[in-house]
């Protein structure tokens, strides 16, 4: 059920825009300040939270171990590690994210997320990350239950269409649209990559064949109005975190169980045949993303990893079972591609054991866009010469360019939503009560 | 064609596939790491599985699948579909959920209308006092043989069927294995660990985290023992030191049965009211009737035993007694076919989960940052 927009002319002191991480921290943290507040989500109550709904783990700064994280990872750790993962990352956003990294896991306790405790020996071992108990959907209820209970003004399918500096902002729900005059804004919409003709305009037709990871709703549409509003870029329209999706899952939220595996120990074949080769032999979490670029730099888009028997047993159980072929010339009929060649490649490069064979169709799929605006570290929107843009606020993914825009660490884009949902809610309350 | 119960597991199946590739719910009991060790979830591994689990409903509120997404991942429904499914397989027989009601309807006012047929009136509505008087109503013959057979029946058919539980989900273990959690297993079964979310509570009326079934439960269960205990302190008492029922308030009979009946009525009541204002949507409706029967069950034998002690002296003594043994009769012929079945296939489940933990119990390796 949309909610109604207030129609008497009042606005909140604070409009959230978005339903994520970022902008549950942002709602919470500026209506803690006393401010009245919107959230203003585009997705329905079921869909609610963006892709922290598909979140695991935050990572997070800290000086000795607790329940939640063992060992040590120190502040300055953590920053040098983003450091060398995005060289060019705005260093003053990168020390504020470091230092209150190290907050984020009391702050968000206090809020009602609960952390899984790793003496019970279920999570791997991980000195630099938290678990969230349940996973990001067990987050996403209890910040939004604790930003109603706070007496944050929610209203779902509620699009944001426009803003503006001064906190103006156009919204559409079912019952027609409605401008509503904030006194500050804060933009929480996260990157584009639902959205598929802005897709293809940065990817070109290698768009066409990408698998959104996660919630539909990421359409960039507040992103495009800040730039159009004068704020400025940050990162790259053609950057985007992927990883290799199975090509069956679905188009929009197919989560964290479509990444595809078995990539390593089977032969990649592209759309024609060609084998597909990984030079950098990655392995841990970074062998996802890896493979996600190189699919999409496959034409179509598309790749198939062949596995012999031995493959699918390392395999082990998959959402979406291999395809088996008994020969290569099934195999080949299969992919479309000429047997006599796909025989010569698989009896060079493939694995030893088959045929029989087994195929996993593989396709990029999209985490989150490369394309962000420059904020300072309160969150305030900059324009191009570097003021601060009045009454704009923003946060989570739509900033994080900033500071992932290179190679991504896993847990830092929930740390980023965190930290600088709380740090801009925060913020934008101050500037409202100014 | 596929069975009802092929559909059954098989959609458990599909559904437990995600949860293995997601692991997102692994702290919230031991279900998740079970199924971890078991890949290729046989139907004898969702066996296992469906009746390890203690439906705190907090995976239902945590999945990102959960309907309407396309994998419509509702995990505690469909393990509750299979456990029925397994007090099935394994008992033999299941009445229909009408037909289980009936029976312990049935059962209830079986003994009162016996009581009225057989039992002279001026007996019956008497007033009796003093050692002796619950037999003055009811021969203890009559309630010792009729005892003994309601409950050697029924008991000893949940035990065939917990045997051939155990042969279909710990055929792989051994005796030592076995004698080496049992101890592991009986403090789960009496902390009820898998019903404190991982820590954090479970969704027992919506999203929000809630003691408020555990801390019930534990009501039920220990008001539960608590009573049985009083029945065998009635015993000795009668062989050993040759008294009489009704015994003295300040005795172990009484005493045990009163504090056990107080409890169980108390966390029966919580129990329905905790279930009557639940969301239903993580809810395998089906499987309700049962619950609520016994639920029934024990709250009439709580509350018929408590009215019992309470006006032991008045006329009203007979049909009280003999309501009473009703529904402790009704408690034990719907026994191996109703929802009571969840604790001695709980247990074995929780037995077989305890010697996996224990094989495991190696420090484990520090693989990769995820
Ligand atoms: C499968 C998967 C697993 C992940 N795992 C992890 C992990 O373990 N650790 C980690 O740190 N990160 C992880 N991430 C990344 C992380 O989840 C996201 O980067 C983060 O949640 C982004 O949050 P956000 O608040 O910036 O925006 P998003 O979550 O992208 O949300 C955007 C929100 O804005 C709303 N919205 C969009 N446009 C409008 C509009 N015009 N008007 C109103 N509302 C609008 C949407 O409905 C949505 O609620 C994962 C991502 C995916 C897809
Ligand atoms: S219930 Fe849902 S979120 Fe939890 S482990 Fe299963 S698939 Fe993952
Ligand atoms: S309902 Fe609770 S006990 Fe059952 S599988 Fe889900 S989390 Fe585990």
């Amino acid at each position: 059920m949309p909610a109604a927009i207030p129609s008497d002319g009042h606005g909140p002191d604070i409009l959230v825009a978005g339903g994520g991480l970022a902008a549950l921290c942002a709602a919470i943290a500026a209506r803690r300040t006393g401010a009245s507040v919107w959230l203003v989500d585009a997705a329905p109550d079921t869909l609610r939270g963006g892709n922290a709904r598909h979140g695991r783990n935050l990572r997070v700064a800290h000086d000795g171990p607790t329940a939640h994280v063992p060992d040590r990872y120190a502040v300055t750790e953590l920053e040098a590690d983003l450091r060398r993962a995005d060289p060019g990352a705005d260093p003053q956003l990168l020390h504020r994210l470091a230092m209150d990294s190290r907050d984020v896991p009391r702050w968000l306790a206090a809020q009602g997320v609960a952390f899984q405790p790793h003496a019970a020996g279920a999570l791997p071992y991980s000195r630099r990350t938290v678990f969230l108990l349940g996973g990001g959907t067990a987050m996403v209820n209890a910040l939004a239950r604790t930003a109603r209970r706070l007496g944050v003004r929610v209203l779902h399918e509620t699009t944001v269409e426009e803003v503006a500096p001064g906190g103006h902002a156009v919204l559409r729900a079912r019952e027609g649209r409605a401008e509503v005059c904030a006194r500050a804004i804060v933009a929480c919409t996260g990157g584009f990559q639902a959205n598929r003709p802005w897709l293809r305009d940065a990817f070109g037709c290698a768009a066409d064949g990408f698998v959104n990871r996660g919630t539909p709703y990421a359409t960039g549409r507040v992103l495009r109005a800040l730039l159009d509003r004068g704020a400025a870029p940050v990162g790259h329209a053609t950057h985007a975190h992927l990883v290799a999706v199975d090509a069956r899952a679905p188009a929009d939220d197919g989560g964290i169980v479509t990444r595809a595996d078995g990539m390593a120990w089977g032969l990649v074949l592209d759309r024609d045949g060609r084998p597909v080769r990984d030079a950098t032999h990655e392995t841990g979490s970074a062998r996802y993303s890896g493979w996600g670029r190189r699919v999409a730099a496959c034409p179509g888009g598309l790749a198939h990893v062949i596995l012999d028997n031995a493959g699918v047993a390392r395999l082990g159980r998959r959402v979406y079972a291999p395809r088996t072929m008994a020969d290569t010339d099934t195999l080949a009929q299969t992919l479309g591609v000429d047997p006599a060649r796909l025989a010569a490649t698989l009896a060079r490069e493939g694995p030893a054991g088959g045929p029989p064979w087994h195929v996993l169709s593989i396709r990029p799929g999209i985490t989150f866009t490369g394309l962000g605006v420059r904020v300072d570290p309160d969150g305030r929107v900059l324009d191009r010469c570097g003021a601060p843009v009045p009454g704009l606020f923003a946060a989570g993914m739509i900033m994080a360019p900033a500071v992932l825009g290179g190679r991504y660490l896993s847990g830092t884009a929930l740390t980023v939503c965190a930290v600088f949902g709380r740090r801009a809610g925060e913020a934008a309350a101050r500037h409202a009560h100014a | 064609m596929p069975t009802p119960d092929t559909m059954i597991l098989d959609e458990a199946r599909r559904q437990m596939t995600v949860c293995v590739v997601c692991k997102y719910c692994n702290g919230y009991c031991d279900v998740f790491r079970a199924a971890d060790r078991r890949p290729a979830l046989s139907d004898a591994d969702l066996l296992f599985l469906a009746n390890l689990c203690h439906h705190c409903r907090n995976c239902w509120y945590a999945c990102q699948y959960r309907p309407p997404h396309a994998f419509a991942v509702a995990l505690p429904a469909a393990l509750a579909r299979v456990r029925v499914l397994s007090w099935r397989r394994f008992v033999g027989l299941r009445p229909s959920p009408g037909g289980l009601a009936g029976l312990a309807l049935a059962a209830t006012l079986l003994v009162p209308l016996l009581a009225v047929l057989l039992v002279p009136a001026e007996t019956l509505f008497a007033t009796h006092r003093g050692p002796g008087a619950f037999h003055a109503v009811i021969p203890r013959d009559a309630m010792v043989w009729g005892a003994a057979l309601a409950i050697l029946g029924p008991v000893g058919w949940v035990a065939v069927a917990m045997v051939r539980f155990w042969r279909a989900i710990g055929a792989d273990t051994s005796g030592p294995q076995v004698a080496a959690a049992v101890p592991l297993a009986l403090r789960d079964i009496v902390t009820l660990r898998n019903l404190s979310g991982g820590g954090a509570g479970c969704n027992d009326r919506d999203d929000a985290a809630s003691g408020a079934r555990r801390r019930a439960h534990h009501l039920v269960l220990w008001g539960f023992l608590l009573t049985v205990a009083a029945t065998l302190a009635a015993a000795g008492a009668h062989h050993l030191l040759g008294m009489r029922a009704p015994y003295p308030w300040i005795s172990a009979p009484v005493l045990l049965g009163t504090t056990g009946g107080v409890a169980l009525l108390a966390g029966v009541a919580a129990l329905a009211w905790i279930k009557h204002r639940a969301d239903p949507a993580p809810e395998a409706p089906e499987t309700r009737t049962a619950e609520w029967t016994l639920l029934a069950v024990l709250g009439a034998a709580a509350a018929s035993g408590l009215a019992l002690l309470v006006l032991r002296e008045t006329a009203a003594m007979g049909m009280l007694l003999a309501l009473h043994l009703g529904t402790v009769l009704a408690f034990f012929v719907t026994l191996p076919f109703g929802k009571m079945m969840h604790a001695p296939f709980r247990a074995l489940a929780l037995l077989r989960a305890a010697i996996d933990r224990q094989e495991t119990a190696r420090p484990h390796a520090r693989p990769q940052d995820p």
